[in-house]
């Protein structure tokens, strides 16, 4: 056989073999309540966008924001077109504060990530590629991150670096790297006795780019599951820290929302309450829900979870 | 097995030991300038001093390498690290700055509310969680199950904070089936276990029915199938017993949730535990009782997952061959 017949055979490939994402992306699309949740999910990123616009409108002219504007004479106001959700016990419009709220939210969700995820993957993957020593003092590092109380530690946390945005987001992401490092640690394990390794390493590859190049797109999977599903958990817990009292400070965030309703909701004003919490739960379980379909998808060992059996 | 349980022990050392760097860290090295806070504002230089050194904050934070060098090499561990070591070893963690009172007293006294709370909610949430999970399993792919998956999902997704608030609201206020606040008999428990209980639910029924659910397709459920056997054996013979090794793991994955979670219902319900306290220490910027309790609840933790690692050596034969 010549090499032009090798070489048309080759070219002549009719299309290239679908990828893990496309398969993945296919499922999802088939899935009617993930479509829906990725909807619910893009509606509240745009509310998020709009709201930080807002903020950084008025905040850059210097004025106040409209969500921030007290109407003394209009306290605990029922729904009305002009405020569509009520007022709060300071006259301060309750929806364009939910809109800020899940502006909060978002930067909660996120700044949290942006800290737990990269740690999680150098660790994780450092401890599984390498092993012995290394292997050893990660696992000695995490089991130690995991032994104190996530809440206090949070807590303890925001108080040294000080209460705010900034705090919350540093005490969550501290706290919240343990589990994906443990799943890319045994991951990794698993995949650094791989033959594609094992080919890269006898061509000389060094480790690094092993580790980043090579095994990190085979587990990214796993890391975007973990957003997805970190996500709700992030917005859960600035609620009970708002509580706390270490929350955001001076803004409007859902969990400030509920805990200020605390006392108002036993004089019998339940809008705000309710108001937050609904639109907390829309968000939390539509994160929670495209979660699980996105495990289902890009995790094929899982799939079997949910398939039918004997 | 005794070699594995011995070495597990033995592991406790490293860990304690770490939990007290990151938490010294925390607190003394990165550390906020705790005694002018809690002094306030119009402090002298002495008061701080004097309060600094009662923290064990005075000093130098590592070695002492000065006094050494002039008084002999025993002052060498005369610093903020070894201080804060003994206060761990000796269980002395100095006086609450708000009440006066010793702390190691003080935490005494909260253990007992906080287990007398915490039990039951652990015992019933696990007890009830595998029930319905294996219910699921066992109605798989019917309206039932995917009706339980839905309904979980949906409770997971509330927060924390507002099934205390509408718990209170309308079973303790509204109905007035409970008192709200206090700790005095039974009757003071059940509305704050029944909330713990309801709000940790979802979490763990839709955990164990994925266990559940991954062992019916092992082989060896084929095998007990096709060897005759009817669901129901499978099911509760075969599967619940491979299925309590994860199960047990995430039991010991929910301790410091519990913990964390009674903090807030037991600032709702004045429970007098341990997560009262730490909330009245935060509230307060009661330092060193913000510390203890850190390190005791890491303590606390260290140790269950211990208790849970050796259970697990006692369930699962295989581990002995490690």
């Amino acid at each position: 056989m010549s090499t032009a017949v090798l070489h048309a055979a080759v070219t002549q490939t009719p299309e290239a073999p679908s990828t893990l994402w496309q398969i993945a992306w296919r499922q999802i699309r088939r899935n009617r309540m993930a479509m829906i949740c990725l909807g619910v999910i893009a509606f509240y990123a745009c509310v998020a966008v709009y709201a930080e616009s807002v903020y950084w409108y008025y905040r850059v002219k210097q004025e106040q924001p409209p969500y921030k504007a007290v109407e003394f004479n209009n306290r605990f106001a029922t729904p009305s077109l002009r405020h569509p959700l009520g007022t709060d016990a300071l006259g301060r419009d309750v929806f364009l504060q939910v809109i800020q709220g899940t502006r909060i939210a978002f930067e909660v969700g996120i700044l949290t990530s942006i800290i737990a995820i990269p740690i999680a993957v150098i660790l994780g993957a450092l401890a599984g590629y390498f092993g012995r020593r290394i292997d050893d003092f990660i696992v000695w590092l995490y089991t130690v991150f995991d032994s104190v109380p996530y809440l206090l530690f949070i807590l303890a946390v925001a108080m040294v670096v000080g209460k705010g945005l900034v705090g919350v987001c540093i005490g969550i992401g501290l706290t919240t790297w343990v589990g994906l490092c443990r799943l890319l640690r045994g991951e990794y394990l698993k995949h650094r006795d791989r033959q594609y390794v094992l080919a890269a390493r006898s061509l000389g590859v060094g480790d690094f780019a092993i580790i980043f190049r090579h095994i990190l797109p085979n587990v990214f999977h796993l890391i975007i599951i973990s957003f997805s599903l970190r996500f709700p958990g992030a917005i859960l817990t600035e609620v009970i820290l708002s509580y706390l009292g270490v929350g955001v400070q001076g803004e409007p965030s859902w969990g400030i929302m509920i805990s200020d309703a605390k006392i108002r909701l036993w004089q019998g004003h339940w809008y705000e309450l309710v108001a937050a919490t609904i639109a907390m739960f829309f968000i939390v379980l539509a994160f929670n829900l495209f979660g699980d379909a996105l495990r289902d998808a890009l995790d094929p060992k899982l799939r079997t979870a949910e398939a039918k059996t004997a | 097995m005794l070699a594995y349980i011995i070495r597990r022990a033995l592991y406790v050392i490293p860990v304690v030991f770490g939990v007290a760097l990151i938490t010294f860290v925390l607190f003394n090295v990165v550390g906020w300038d705790a005694a002018s806070q809690m002094l306030g504002k119009h402090a002298s230089k002495e008061e701080i001093v004097a309060l600094q050194k009662e923290l064990g904050l005075a000093g130098p934070k590592w070695l002492n390498w000065q006094a050494a060098r002039q008084e002999g090499w025993t002052k060498l561990f005369d610093s903020q690290w070894f201080f804060y070591c003994k206060q761990i070893v000796t269980f002395d963690f100095g006086r609450s700055f708000a009440s006066n009172q010793k702390i190691s007293t003080l935490m005494l006294n909260g253990m007992m509310p906080s287990l007398v709370l915490a039990v039951p909610i652990f015992v019933i949430e696990i007890v009830l969680s595998v029930a319905i999970a294996l219910l699921a399993a066992y109605y798989r792919n019917t309206w039932f199950d995917r009706g339980i998956v839905i309904l979980f999902v949906i409770g997971l997704s509330v927060s924390y904070l507002v099934y205390i608030l509408v718990g209170q609201y309308v079973l303790g206020y509204r109905l007035q089936l409970f008192p709200i606040w206090g700790f005095e008999s039974v009757r003071y428990l059940i509305l704050p276990v029944a909330i713990g209980v309801i709000s940790g639910l979802g979490a763990e029924v839709r955990f164990f029915r994925t266990v559940m659910l991954d062992e019916m397709y092992q082989d060896y459920v084929r095998t007990a199938f096709a060897k005759g056997a009817s669901q129901r054996t499978v099911l509760f013979k075969h599967v619940l017993k491979n299925a309590m090794i994860p199960v047990l793991t995430n039991v010991i994955l929910t301790i410091p949730f519990l913990y964390t979670g009674n903090l807030l219902l037991e600032t709702f319900f004045g429970i007098p535990g341990l997560g009262y306290l730490a909330v009245e220490a935060i509230n307060s910027t009661d330092y060193p009782v913000i510390k203890a309790t850190v390190m005791i609840g890491s303590i606390l933790y260290v140790f269950a997952s211990l208790a849970t690692d050796i259970c697990y050596a006692l369930v699962d034969p295989r581990i002995k061959l490690r």
